[in-house]
């Protein structure tokens, strides 16, 4: 098999930058939401479609990106 | 266009795709979340998770020798392998796992230039069936190349002497101690802030929106433009050691800087140390 239909778009959630990625392989969609800087992995979903896999990581990216607390410097 | 000072050290996807099922060859994905080889892989490929089988479990460590020794026969590498390797976030764990390679002195290990997002974006064959290997007996590392690593006394030598040039590859946010750790994860350190004197170069500044490393001009002039040419020895560093690991291989084998080491211990240690001078 080969992975197909691969794509990325930006959003921000809870004020930071994040990079959804989602990608097919078989019946099976992928997704993955990384906070673009670092760039670290917060979330990896799959599920039976596309949506339902983006909205899960992007569900899971949010709840984790909210505790992030920002200081004044 | 000038062409990088170690060339033979990244393959192409295409390279990887033709070679892969090669007997010379093993194909390693290591990846920040490890459930990413499961998902899908590099067909023939196998995986080393970075918490468990490439640091020392119990004390913070990188392995032993003779625990480098055991995981590359586990893997049915021997020393004349071709080890390649590539993983997820631009390949920063890739780039950890060739740093203890090298370190052991491993003659032929590249990375896989785009890491496994170019894979994916380009849709190539992937598979989720684990290969079987045959392990190897003979597999015999080098002594420990002690001029890869930085540990502490080596950073706090270079800080006082302003002798090493540092590069703090982290984010923005992390180098000022607005945020104690990237978004979204939690906090490793009781302070935020840098080692006085370091450049903030962070380490996505090398990578293209591929994945795959920026050229040779491109590179000499993001670095050399904040003073990091060469002419000094420099020690990166960044949270725990994975991100500097792709700078310190951009600075060591792209650009071909003599004198480049890896501070692991990097923020998770000095941001803990009591009385560690911190600049925001």
């Amino acid at each position: 098999m080969k992975a197909e239909d691969y794509s990325e778009r930006h959003l921000e959630l809870e004020g930071w930058p994040v990079n959804v990625t989602s990608w097919r392989l078989g019946e099976t969609w992928h997704a993955k939401a990384d906070n673009v800087s670092p760039g670290a992995a917060l979330a990896r979903m799959s599920a039976g479609t596309k949506e339902e896999a983006e909205a899960r990581v992007i569900a899971r990216a949010k709840e984790l990106l909210g505790r992030t607390r920002r200081r004044a410097v | 266009m000038a062409e990088y000072a170690h060339p033979e050290v990244l393959v192409t996807t295409q390279w990887v795709a033709e070679h892969a099922a090669d007997a010379s060859v093993r194909v390693v994905e290591v990846d920040v979340d490890t459930r990413a080889y499961s998902e899908g892989h590099v067909p023939g490929s196998i995986a080393w998770a970075w918490t468990s089988q490439l640091s020392d479990t119990l004390t913070r460590d990188i392995l032993s020798r003779e625990q480098w020794e055991s995981l590359a026969s586990a893997a049915g590498i021997t020393n004349e392998t071709t080890l390649v390797l590539y993983g997820d976030n631009n390949n920063w764990f890739a780039a950890w796992a060739f740093w203890q390679a090298t370190i052991y002195g491993h003659q032929d290990v590249r990375l896989m230039d785009g890491g496994r997002k170019k894979w994916l974006a380009e849709g190539r064959e992937l598979t989720t069936e684990v290969p079987a290997i045959e392990p190897t007996s003979a597999y015999r590392a080098s002594e420990a190349d002690h001029s890869l690593r930085a540990l502490l006394p080596q950073v706090q030598e270079g800080l006082s002497e302003r002798a090493s040039a540092l590069v703090d590859v982290r984010s923005p946010q992390e180098f000022t101690g607005e945020i104690l750790a990237p978004p979204g994860l939690p906090e490793t350190c009781q302070r935020g802030g840098h080692i006085p004197g370091a450049r903030s170069i962070p380490w996505g500044k090398a990578a293209n929106e591929d994945g795959t490393f920026k050229s040779f001009d491109e590179l000499k002039k993001i670095y050399g433009g904040e003073g990091v040419d060469g002419s000094r020895p420099v020690i990166t560093y960044c949270r725990i050691g994975e991100r500097s690991s792709h700078t310190w291989f951009v600075l060591k084998y792209l650009l071909g800087y003599g004198d480049v080491r890896n501070y692991d211990g990097s923020w998770t240690e000095w941001g803990n140390l009591v009385g560690a001078p911190v600049e925001r």
